[in-house]
C-alpha cells in the first residue's frame, strides 16, 4: 500500500526520529500496594501497568501441573486507550498477545520451583500507541522480578519494520499503521535465546536480517533500563546510613 | 561495593565461576557460572555465594514456627493460609484436643489464627502443620504485623537478640513466625512501640550493626516516659 503521508524523509521518520532511534521509556517498579510485585511502563504514548499476583495454588484444578508452575499471563486494553472505543473484554487479538506473553515468560521463570501454582501477570494497557505487546513483556518482566520470583532471565522485548523501503526500530502509531512490515521479538539478554518472534507485512530475507538485528539492539538497551529501574526502587527503598 | 551496606542483585547478574566458589541459595549455574536467580542481597561467605532474597512468598522448611489464618474448616482436617504458594493442611490428629468428626468447626473456625510448626513439606510441596508442640495453640488477642518473610532473621537478631531487646524495653509478649507474621500482646504504648520498631528494622535491614542502633533508641525512649 501507497500512503499519501511521507513516512521517511530526508533521514528523518514521521516523529523527527532517526532510523535506529527508540521512543523515550520510562519504568517504574513497584507502583502498587496490594500486588506482589508491579510496574508501570511508559514508552512513547503507550502507558502500561502490570502486577503479578503468587505463586499461589492453581484454580480451577485441573490446570495445575504437578510438576510445575503455570503461567498465565492477561493483556487487556482499557476501553479508553484507543481513539474509538475499544469494546472491552477479551477478544481474538488480546487472547493471542497474552499466550504468546506467557510462552514467553514461562521460558525464563523457574517454573519447577513451583508445582501445581500459578503465576499471574495481569497486563492492562491504559494508552496505546503502536507496540503494546512489547510494552506489556517489557513491564511484565520487571514485575516478576519486583514479586521476588525466581529466573533466570529479565526478558525484554523491542520491535522493528519497514517504512517507505527502509528499515526503522521501534515503529509508531502511523509507522505501524501505514508501514509495510512490523517484526516484534523478545529475547533473554544474557543469552540471546528468543523467547518471542512474530511478523506482520511482508520482508525479504536480507531485510528481514536487516531488521532482526536492529530489534536485538533496541533490545539490549532496553534492557538496561529495566535493571536500572529495579535497582532504582531497592536501592532508594532500603534507606539511607 | 560500599562497607556499611550489602549490595543488592538482580535475576541474571553474574556472580562468579564455580571454580571458585559454590552456588547456594538463590543462585544457579550455567556453562560453570553463577548467577543469581532472585531479587535479592549478595552474601558471599568463604564457601558459598548466596542470595537472601528481599521479597516474595514464604519458603515453607520443616519445624519451622508459623503464624496461620484459618481457611477453612473441613470434616477432619483444617485449610491454613501460612503466606506459603500453597494452603497447609491442619489434621485433626495433630491438634491437642479430643474432636469427633465433622466437629472441628468447635474449635477452630475460618479467621481463627493459630501458632503452629511446619510438620511435613513433600516433593509436591503439600504442606502439613501441627499444634502438637509446647507453646503452639490458638491465638486469642494481640495484633498480628505482616513483614517481608526474608526480614525475619533480622527481626530476631542473633540468636535472639533483637527479639529479646523489643520484649525487654517494651513489656510485651511477641512471637515471630518465620512465615512473616507477628504476634504482638501488651499494653496499647508497647504494642505501638513494637510497631514502629518492626517498621525501622525493616527500612534499614540492609545496615549492619543495627542491634546496638536499636538498643540506644529504646533506651532513650524509656528514660523520656520515665
Amino acid at each position: 500500500m501507497k500512503s499519501e503521508i511521507k513516512l521517511f524523509e530526508n533521514g528523518k521518520r514521521i516523529d523527527g526520529r532517526k532510523p535506529d532511534e527508540l521512543r523515550s521509556i520510562s519504568i517504574k517498579a513497584g507502583v502498587l500496594h496490594r500486588a506482589e510485585g508491579s510496574c508501570y511502563l511508559e514508552w512513547g504514548g503507550n502507558k502500561v501497568m502490570v502486577a503479578v499476583y503468587g505463586p499461589r495454588e492453581a484454580i480451577p484444578r485441573h490446570t495445575q501441573n504437578p510438576l510445575r508452575a503455570i503461567v498465565n499471563a492477561r493483556y487487556n486494553m482499557a476501553a479508553f486507550s484507543v481513539d474509538d472505543r475499544k469494546r472491552p473484554g477479551p477478544d481474538r487479538r488480546s487472547r493471542e498477545i497474552s499466550k504468546v506473553i506467557s510462552e514467553a515468560l514461562e521460558n525464563v521463570i523457574l517454573v519447577e520451583k513451583f508445582p501445581r501454582a500459578s503465576i499471574d501477570v495481569n497486563i492492562e494497557v491504559l494508552d496505546a500507541e503502536a507496540g503494546t505487546r512489547c510494552a506489556g513483556l517489557t513491564a511484565a518482566a520487571v514485575a516478576l522480578v519486583d514479586a521476588g520470583i525466581p529466573m533466570k532471565d529479565i526478558p525484554v522485548a523491542c520491535a522493528a519494520g519497514k517504512i517507505d523501503n527502509q528499515i526503522v526500530l521501534d515503529l509508531g502509531k502511523d509507522e505501524d499503521n501505514y508501514g509495510d512490515a512490523d517484526l516484534p521479538i523478545a529475547i533473554s539478554p544474557r543469552t540471546g535465546e528468543i523467547l518471542l518472534l512474530q511478523m506482520d507485512g511482508h520482508l525479504t530475507q536480507e531485510e528481514f536480517d536487516r531488521a532482526f538485528d536492529l530489534a536485538i539492539k533496541g533490545c539490549h538497551i532496553i534492557s538496561d533500563l529495566q535493571k536500572k529501574a529495579i535497582l532504582e526502587k531497592y536501592q532508594s527503598d532500603t534507606g539511607g546510613i | 561495593m560500599d562497607k556499611d551496606k550489602r549490595e543488592i542483585v538482580i535475576p541474571s547478574q553474574f556472580l562468579g565461576e564455580i571454580k571458585n566458589k559454590k552456588s547456594g541459595k538463590g543462585t544457579f549455574v550455567e556453562n560453570g557460572k553463577i548467577y543469581a536467580e532472585i531479587l535479592g542481597v549478595l552474601s558471599d561467605s568463604s564457601n558459598y555465594i548466596n542470595v537472601i532474597p528481599l521479597k516474595g512468598r514464604y519458603d515453607p522448611t520443616e519445624k519451622d514456627f508459623v503464624i496461620g489464618i484459618v481457611i477453612e474448616a473441613m470434616a477432619s482436617s483444617w485449610l491454613v493460609d501460612i503466606n506459603a504458594a500453597y494452603p497447609a493442611l491442619l489434621h485433626v490428629n495433630e491438634v491437642p484436643w479430643n474432636i469427633e468428626f465433622g466437629e472441628t468447626e468447635r474449635y477452630l473456625n475460618q479467621g481463627d489464627s493459630i501458632m503452629a510448626k511446619v510438620l511435613q513439606v513433600d516433593q509436591e510441596k503439600k504442606l502439613q502443620i501441627t499444634l502438637k508442640d509446647h507453646n503452639l495453640y490458638k491465638i486469642k488477642g494481640g495484633y498480628i504485623l505482616h513483614v517481608e518473610p526474608s526480614k525475619v532473621p533480622r527481626i530476631i537478631g542473633k540468636k535472639g537478640s533483637m527479639i529479646s531487646l523489643l520484649k525487654k524495653y517494651t513489656k510485651c509478649r511477641i512471637f515471630v513466625g518465620q512465615n512473616g507474621r507477628i504476634w504482638i500482646d501488651g499494653d496499647e504504648d508497647g504494642i505501638k512501640k513494637v510497631i514502629e520498631t518492626i517498621d525501622m528494622i525493616e527500612d534499614e535491614s540492609l545496615s549492619y550493626g543495627l542491634t546496638n542502633k536499636i538498643e540506644e533508641l529504646l533506651k532513650k525512649d524509656t528514660k523520656v516516659v520515665h
